[in-house]
């Protein structure tokens, strides 16, 4: 590390302690203006509710204890909404309108913590902003710096050095990843209003994945070796993977904690959108920067190469113009909210009744819509990947695998590589496939048969929400994402993204795209699969001049930069595809004389 | 049958997994090294923390045992030919029916005083590497000596952790015994670009003891004393043979072996880095140290020892390295110093880190050889050109071809054509660009 490493890191770890103790740094006062409520119904009982418990008025300087209260006095209007409603709903007032949800309860919390803020964060929102995301954006940028002053070449020194990047033995990963499924499955309980239903179902699957994986004849003797750190882990990689799941879990569960952040947020939202932000316009926000700060770490580190520079500036733009701004715009003009590039059936609520209702009724621009959803769906996905392979989306379009190409690129060398992990992957990321293809016919027959109930028992409404909260956030966010300094960056994307499964698919069976490898001139040196974030053991095929088709691969190309001896290609091109894939292939200079024997 | 191979280097396994693959005999390989085998080549990778150890094994350990393939970690001391029998450092003996021998290389010293000092080492086995790591802690320089491949990469580990490093290089440039002169000029430049104390015609005299058994400087040739706290000793490599020696086994830099890979002694066989060809193919050295010979003769030996006779035939040289940042790739002949039936075009770019080099025969102009730096040429198609004898001016047009550079890589191909056209008067165009449909079409031909 030299000094300006040193200054730039100094700054990002100052602004990032700034911004996690801002938190705890703003106070409230709630008002009655601040009070929350969608309908009349629901504002005077949160009102009576507010004032019996005297909350009102009341200065806090601690936003636990402010929480708290409130939940305690919006639950109170909750139960007398309850009670009045066994006395009958008033006529012409929608039942949900006078009941309470479990759903308001917590929004309504949200929305009386963020509007009563009234502290030194809430007062000095863009000084805030500017000392907190953009101190840490510019601390990262000046880290990054002396990359490029460095001799163009391969920049992998040290990072199994680093306590950041080394990843965690076994043990370790074990039991990040057995407390985190349990965590969600108890926390999944609650959450679907105490149904046991979903998590047992859930835990039966994993179990019997479980079993079709380590049940196996002799695959005790599969014990992999190459999976994880052989007994050093890294500390500092552990503490930024808790520090990342805690953060996803906030903001997906607890949203009414990070009230500090959004409202630092508040004044860019207002000059995209007009409106407020909400925790989603903060994690684009961030999402959006962390993707710029990071692509521009990766262009300095690939300087020499010009498919990595290319890639990264795609994942860059489409994510600052069509997961961020363009959406931001179309509600500005009071269009539905899309990002134009997101596809079913990783886009797994485009087909959710509000959604079709919601672009219904914005005329032909809404109808567009919907077809633009359809057709990348079932056209643009198969026909791009028969030409180019998933790449075109996975490393190039994709907001989860930019991320994952840009912050997470740090973290690929974790993936797992054991013929294990790539059984354990087909099993789930496929099952991940049926789940989100089975929950959206069953949306799709409640939107246009009006029934709830599908073969009298299957609710529609459940499996969605039990997809949304076990997939959508669970394993998307707290694992996807959280996941990046344990498992890998790519842990998402290969074992439980159905797009992937979907487009890995048809790569597989019906595309051009391969890796292609020189001849002989492989040395086993094993750099192409230790950097493989989708865990392909590229070494393998290449040892013995066998071309790559793999469904799991992204096309990210980095395999062919690390390659010592040039021996990787990204190809588009399907002559003699089957033959130079297969298995018995080994193409060698004395074949010839070895052939003849056959 | 039993079958016992000692070495589990890339030539020693690859004969136990073609052995498996062809036959259902009883295969041990026995290793003093490491329990699995790794790549050597990766050696440099877990210094500088590119990859671990374990990432540098080709295959699993489960791999072994799936496949019926016995791993011993021992040291074969001695070999009885008569009895047929091995003897172990542990004492034991085993008896085997077939003997393959691949038993690699050693670093060579060449008596220099102070060379079995501790805090000198060549850099060829994982134990080297070992004791690398542990003097690499508070090093304030080493001094390779040395500068052929393995050289180099020593010295970019040390670099790696900046350590700063001195490289004593007997001849004027940068392996120019083997690279031509513009590209031995272009690495040495590179060695120093990187900060690298590269001494070019200098040699090393002696080795100093700190008093302890410990190198603490060397002295050069030319008199200077540097100080320093490691000593790499990388001045090429010899078959490691040693322990075979004064027996019957017919050893003269290497065990000799004939085109079936057969030594003078019946079922014994010796294969890569240790083995002598008596009577290499034309163009070919009797001993050539690479990782692709001994893939080759792993497999040649595996149907030999399975009664299926096969010559060892490597087929048109080939070989890559990395120099750093620079990548190298040659295929065919390209001497360090042009043959008088040679004709060579030579194109460089203007950063100094990007060559092409093609050779040609003078008269019948068919191509000879390609020498790339920091660019990529595939495989199969330059050799399938120099196979058949191919034009140069054919080659030129069709340069597409055999550009594996990834894509949207600029490609130099017309840089290269307009050398020709300036050194012959010609107005060659190039007429293929690159493709993998067209590639495979012309390999198909
Ligand atoms: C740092 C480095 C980088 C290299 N890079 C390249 C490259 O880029 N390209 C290339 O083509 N080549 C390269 N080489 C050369 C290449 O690695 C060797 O040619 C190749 O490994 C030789 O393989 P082998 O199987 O013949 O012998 P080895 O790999 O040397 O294996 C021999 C094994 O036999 C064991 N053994 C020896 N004697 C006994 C005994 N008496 N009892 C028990 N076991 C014994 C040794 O311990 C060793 O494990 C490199 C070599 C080194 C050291
Ligand atoms: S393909 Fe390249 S990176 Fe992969 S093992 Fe072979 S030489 Fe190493």
């Amino acid at each position: 590390m030299n000094i300006i490493n040193k200054i730039g890191l100094g700054i990002f770890v100052a602004a990032l302690a700034l911004f996690t103790l801002s938190l705890g740094l703003d106070s409230y006062q709630l008002k009655n203006e601040h009070l929350p409520g969608k309908s009349t119904s629901h504002q005077e009982a949160i009102k009576v509710a507010a004032e019996e418990s005297g909350i009102i008025g009341k200065e806090y300087t601690n936003n636990i204890a402010y929480i708290a209260d409130l939940k305690k006095a919006f639950k109170q209007a909750q139960k007398t909404q309850e009670e009045n409603a066994k006395n009958g709903i008033p006529d012409g007032v929608n039942e949900w309108d006078f009941r309470m949800s479990d759903g308001d309860v917590k929004s309504y919390v949200f929305s009386a913590v963020k509007a009563s803020s009234n502290g030194l964060i809430a007062n000095n929102k863009l000084l805030f902003f500017f000392l907190t995301i953009g101190l840490g954006a510019l601390g990262g940028l000046i880290y990054i710096l002396p990359t490029f002053l460095k001799i163009p070449g391969i920049k992998n020194d040290h990072i199994y050095h680093s306590s950041m990047q080394r990843g965690l033995t076994v043990n370790v990963r074990g039991f990040f990843l057995a407390a985190t499924i349990l965590g969600l499955l108890v926390y999944g309980f609650y959450y679907t209003g105490g149904q046991l239903l979903w998590p047992v179902i859930t835990l039966i699957i994993i179990g019997l994945i479980m079993y079709l994986v380590l049940g196996r004849k002799n695959e005790k003797s599969h014990e992999p070796t190459k999976s994880a750190s052989p007994n050093i882990t890294g500390w500092i990689g552990v503490i930024t993977g808790v520090y990342l799941i805690v953060f996803y879990i906030i903001l997906y569960w607890a949203p009414a904690y990070m009230t500090s952040w959004i409202n630092m947020v508040d004044p860019l939202s207002h000059a995209m959108s007009g409106n407020d932000a909400s925790q989603w316009f903060l994690y684009g926000t961030l999402y959006t920067i962390v993707i710029i700060v990071m692509g521009i770490r990766m262009i300095a580190k690939y300087r020499h190469n010009k498919y990595q520079i290319l890639r990264t500036i795609s994942v860059m733009f489409f994510q600052t113009v069509f997961a961020f701004t363009l959406p931001e715009i179309l509600i500005r003009l009071n269009k539905p909210y899309y990002d134009f590039k997101n596809i079913w059936p990783l886009n797994y609520s485009f087909f959710f009744d509000y959604n079709i209702k919601d672009m219904l009724a914005n005329g032909s621009f809404g109808i567009f819509l919907l077809v633009w959803g359809i057709a990348l769906a079932l056209v643009a996905v198969p026909v791009f990947v028969y030409f180019f392979g998933k790449r075109w989306y996975c490393s190039w379009v994709c907001g989860c695998g930019g991320l994952a190409e840009t912050m997470g690129d740090p973290y690929r060398q974790l993936s797992d590589k054991s013929l294990r992990a790539w059984k354990y992957e087909r099993y789930i990321i496929n099952g991940v496939l049926v789940f989100a293809v089975v929950m959206t016919l069953l949306v799709l027959y409640t939107y246009f048969t009006g029934q709830g109930r599908v073969f009298g028992f299957l609710d529609s409404y459940s499996v969605r929400t039990w997809y949304g909260f076990l997939i959508g956030s669970g394993f998307a966010g707290i694992v996807g994402t959280g996941f990046y300094p344990l498992m890998g960056n790519r842990t998402w994307c290969r074992f439980g993204c159905p797009l992937a499964a979907y487009l890995g698919i048809v790569q597989r069976f019906k595309s051009k795209f391969r890796i292609t490898t020189n001849g002989s001139q492989c040395i086993s040196c094993g750099n192409c699969s230790t950097h493989c974030e989708m865990g392909i053991d590229v070494r393998w095929y290449a040892q013995r001049g066998q071309d790559i088709v793999r469904s799991s691969c992204v096309g990210c190309g980095v395999c062919s930069a690390v390659c010592p001896r040039g021996v990787l290609r990204l190809e588009n091109g399907d002559s003699d595809i089957s033959e130079r894939a297969s298995e018995t292939r080994a193409i060698h200079i004395s074949e010839d004389e070895v052939k003849l024997l056959y | 049958m039993k079958i016992i191979i000692i070495g589990n280097g890339i030539s020693g396994i690859t004969a136990a997994r073609f052995i498996r693959k062809l036959s259902d005999h009883s295969i041990t390989v026995i290793s003093s090294e490491t329990d699995h085998f790794f790549s050597r080549t990766a050696l440099m990778y877990i210094y500088m923390g590119h990859m671990r150890y374990e990432d540098t094994k080709p295959y699993e350990d489960w791999f072994w045992e799936k496949n019926r393939i016995e791993l011993k970690r021992a040291r074969v001391e001695s070999v009885g030919f008569e009895q047929k029998t091995l003897t172990l450092d542990n004492g034991e003996s085993l008896p085997y029916d077939k003997l393959i021998i691949a038993t690699g290389s050693a670093s060579n010293k060449f008596g220099w005083p102070g060379q079995d000092l501790e805090r000198v080492y060549g850099m060829y086995t994982f134990q080297d590497l070992e004791a690398m790591e542990k003097y690499s802690d508070g090093l304030k320089r080493a001094v390779i000596v040395g500068g052929g491949l393995i050289g180099i990469e020593m010295a970019e580990m040390f670099h790696s952790r900046h350590i700063p490093t001195t490289i004593l290089v007997r001849e004027e440039s940068y392996w120019n015994n083997i690279l031509p002169a513009e590209e031995s000029q272009m690495v040495s430049r590179h060695i120093k670009e990187h900060g690298i104390d590269l001494r070019l015609s200098e040699e090393l005299k002696e080795i100093h003891d700190d008093g302890n058994g410990h190198a603490n400087a060397v002295t050069l040739k030319s008199g200077e004393k540097i100080d320093c706290g490691f000593v790499g000793l990388t001045a090429g490599v010899h078959p490691n043979v040693g322990f075979l020696k004064n027996g019957a086994l017919k050893i003269e830099r290497g065990i000799v072996v004939n085109e079936h890979l057969e030594t003078n002694i019946p079922d014994v066989y010796a294969i890569g880095d240790c083995a002598q060809i008596n009577e290499p193919v034309e163009g070919r050295r009797a001993i050539e140290a690479v990782w692709y010979t001994g893939k080759m003769m792993g497999e040649t030996v595996a149907y030999n020892v399975c009664d299926k006779k096969v010559k060892y035939n490597p087929g048109i040289w080939f070989n890559s390295a990395k120099f750093m940042d620079i990548e190298y790739m040659v295929y065919g002949d390209v001497p360090a110093k042009k043959a008088d039936y040679m004709n060579t075009i030579y194109w460089e770019h203007s950063d100094g880190r990007k060559s092409i080099r093609i050779n040609f025969h003078k008269e019948s102009g068919e191509v000879l050889g390609f020498n790339l730096m920091g660019i990529r040429y595939r495989h199969e198609v330059c050799e399938k050109w120099i196979a058949d004898k191919t034009h140069v001016e054919n080659v030129l047009q069709h340069l597409g071809l055999a550009n594996f550079d990834p894509e949207f890589y600029k490609q130099y191909d017309k840089e290269l054509v307009k050398v020709y056209n300036k050194q012959t008067g010609k107005k060659l165009e190039l007429k293929t660009k690159r493709g993998l449909n067209k590639v495979l079409a012309f390999l198909k031909k």
